[in-house]
């Protein structure tokens, strides 16, 4: 039977990837992501899970085993954050077009400098187009279910790609939350052993990560496009399957109380938990906002978000990163080019929000949809809005 | 001793391998000394073997899509990785075996990279692979400069040596920096095998990769290899440059098996240095006070490797 108990998220998502099965974990530490490799190399310690647990001297190097242990043939995981994800980057783009499975799990926190160990989106936007599967959770349950669900998606020959599963550091990785951990055998059935169409195997060889001259190179990454954007199919269905199973049902896009919606918030991750609550108080006193929250980054879902709008006038979309000098955040960015001229669709203004561990409170939401309103009257005179800055 | 040597019992001209799993075809330089050397590697492993290529020379030639040279399964990722990708590889087939996944049959784990990707940019990759201490082999083909993006200099390239990034000028000799002594860095790391092997000894060589191969946990093999392109040398006398190499002491061959120093090849009555300089157009413009420098520096460096042997 799945039993519902109180832990921190960081060792439940590791009790997950136990309950996948993993097989190859080389892992680097870096705060906040420690919680949940410390908890695997333990479970290997003791016997509790059969894997190889390869404690790197880099993250590079960790993304470089993953490349290794899954072009072998083994179920692959590993963790990071920030600085650790950046010094990864060279790789990351690597196993995506080499359609390699892995998942990942990233502890969300600020980019240096100033250094911070603190939460926000900043890494992960670093990596938006490295080709990677994306999603973003919203809390310890949730993080749990879609670590089993970035598994089953990123081994599923049809998909074969890497997989991206963001936690907000410390506000997700490190609080302790009621957790129903689901059963081994339940896990099993959703998620077979990975079977891999080609891997290394002396009994039958093949040539993996070869030169792509101009001739092909184009070819290469279009074909690594459309296995993203077919993947979306593949992702729905085993959100499917995995509601038939544990009983909880995920989309790429959840509306909050959305019917009759004038405002809309935009939020990703935890923060999205308080913007329910301020959405609450907000219908409370009488005003008609709701929010959407978008679960799956990459493939961006297009289709679901444009019907998830409904009638709402007004988009306020929250971003958790500051790219300077750019037009706006980056969330804000894929909107505004996901409605540009679609008739009828609403005003989207972009706020940035919650840097570096600033708590993005109640307060905070109740502010950023006065300030959609009046730019819906108005026209701001920037194309972004920071919030909550002390001496502006 | 290493118990896996006993069975071995060595190639010898008779007996060696005659299937080739580095096919020719690829798009190597004519007179190229590493492909040389990595086709004898490949013969000394035989085909129970993963190969994983960093960025370079071997792997451009090796492996335009759709062509590829190699019988092996093979995979490249990056420049610098190729320890840590054969890390994950091995890790994965421990697993896998231990699971019932994949049969028990022992496979070779080979990295493979030239000396930049080996000495320079590499060698924190390579550093913890070794002190992880998977069951793998890595061997260094050192052509002694960064041959792939035009012979720039790398901390292999010899003392004197033109490269396009160490160009001699009014003010400037060539490389100001003697050979970073890569073998040594790899025996600082308490591995059981380490070995330098040139293609000029086609058979010292094979038999070295082999037992590279056998020896449990890391092995490191360094290859001298002669680049005709780069170093402004005949393409036709690659293998004779690779021996004087050896004969003038400039590139001694020796095994370092459990941390004890054995010279493969005592050079009793070397050459004079110069006359290998010759032979290479990177060298052409050093005057006789350079040349008498590399002589002695290559002899006080000859003479410590003879006393690290004797201490055993």
């Amino acid at each position: 039977m799945s039993k519902r108990v109180g832990i921190e998220v960081s060792i439940a998502i590791a009790e997950a990837v136990g309950l996948a099965r993993a097989e190859v974990i080389p892992a680097y530490p870096i705060t906040p992501q420690t919680h949940i490799v410390e908890h695997l190399s333990e479970m290997v310690a003791n016997g509790e899970l059969d894997a190889e647990f390869i404690p790197v001297e880099s993250e590079h190097a960790a993304m470089s085993c993953c490349c290794g242990s899954s072009a072998a043939g083994a179920r692959t995981f590993t963790s990071s954050s920030a600085q650790g994800l950046s010094l990864m980057s060279e790789i990351l783009y690597i196993p995506s077009t080499m359609r390699l499975p892995m998942v990942m799990v990233v502890a969300n926190r600020a980019m240096s400098a100033p250094i911070s160990i603190w939460n926000d989106h900043q890494d992960i936007m670093v990596q938006r187009d490295i080709g990677w599967i994306q999603t973003f959770a919203e809390n310890g349950q949730e993080a749990v279910d879609l670590t089993l669900h970035a598994f089953r998606v990123a081994e599923d020959r049809n998909v074969s790609l890497p997989f991206i599963v963001n936690i907000d550091g410390f506000t997700l990785s490190h609080v302790i939350e009621p957790i129903e951990l689901p059963d081994q055998e339940d896990v099993d059935k959703f998620l077979p052993p990975f079977k891999p169409r080609y891997k290394l195997d002396p009994r039958r060889p093949i040539t993996m990560g070869p030169v792509g001259i101009p001739e092909v190179y184009t070819e290469a990454k279009v074909a690594h496009d459309m296995a993203m954007r077919k993947a979306k199919r593949y992702i729905l269905k085993a959100w499917d399957e995995f509601a038939e199973i544990f009983g909880r049902k995920y989309n790429p896009v959840e509306s909050y109380r959305t019917e009759d919606a004038e405002i809309l918030l935009v939020t990703m991750g935890s923060i999205s938990e308080t913007a329910m609550t301020a959405v609450d108080a907000m219908r409370d006193d009488g005003q008609k906002v709701g929010l959407l929250r978008i679960r799956l980054w990459r493939p961006f879902p297009s289709q679901e978000f444009r019907k998830a709008i409904g009638k709402a006038k007004v988009l306020a979309v929250v971003d958790r990163c500051l790219p300077p000098g750019a037009v706006c955040g980056p969330v804000g960015a894929e909107i505004r080019s996901l409605l540009y001229k679609i008739p009828g669709a609403p005003k989207i203004f972009s706020f940035v929000a919650g840097l570096g561990g600033r708590d993005v409170t109640v307060a905070r939401f109740k502010e950023i949809v006065d300030k959609a309103r009046q730019f819906a009257k108005k026209r701001p005179r920037e194309l972004y809005e920071v919030i909550g800055v002390r001496e502006k | 001793m290493i118990p896996e040597f006993e069975k071995f019992k060595g190639f010898k001209a008779k007996n060696l391998p005659k299937e080739e799993l580095l096919s020719s075809g690829h798009r190597a330089c004519q007179g190229c000394g590493e492909v040389l050397a990595l086709r004898m590697v490949m013969k000394a492993l035989g085909k129970d073997v993963i190969v994983c290529n960093a960025t370079g020379c071997m792997e451009i030639i090796t492996s335009p899509y759709p062509h590829t040279a190699w019988n092996v399964p093979w995979i490249h990722i990056a420049f610098e990785n190729a320890a840590a990708v054969a890390s994950g590889v091995e890790s994965a087939r421990r697993v896998l075996a231990r699971k019932g996944k994949i049969p028990k049959k022992h496979v070779d784990i080979l990295a493979v990279g030239g000396d930049g990707a080996t000495g320079d940019i590499g060698l924190q990759w390579i550093s913890g692979a070794f002190e992880r201490g998977h069951d793998f082999l890595y061997v260094c083909l050192d052509n002694e400069a960064y041959m792939n993006t035009g012979v720039q200099r790398s901390g292999c390239t010899p003392y004197g040596a033109m490269t396009t990034t160490s160009p001699p000028g009014k003010k400037s000799f060539g490389q100001v920096t003697w050979k970073k002594n890569v073998p040594a860095i790899a025996v600082a790391h308490n591995i059981p095998y380490v070995a330098t092997a040139s293609p000029a000894y086609f058979l010292d060589l094979m038999n070295k990769v082999k037992k590279a191969a056998l020896v449990k946990g890391p092995a490191y093999v360094h290859i001298y290899s002669p680049c005709p392109t780069g170093w402004g040398s005949a393409g036709e006398r690659s293998v004779e440059i690779a021996r004087l190499a050896v004969e003038t002491k400039v590139f001694p061959l020796y095994e370092v098996i459990e941390g004890r120093y054995i010279i493969s090849r005592k050079i009793t009555k070397p050459k004079p240095v110069e006359e290998y300089l010759k032979t290479q157009r990177r060298f052409r413009h050093l005057d006789e006070e350079h040349i008498d420098y590399i002589q002695r520096r290559v002899d006080a460096e000859y003479e410590k490797l003879l006393r690290l042997a004797e201490m055993d």
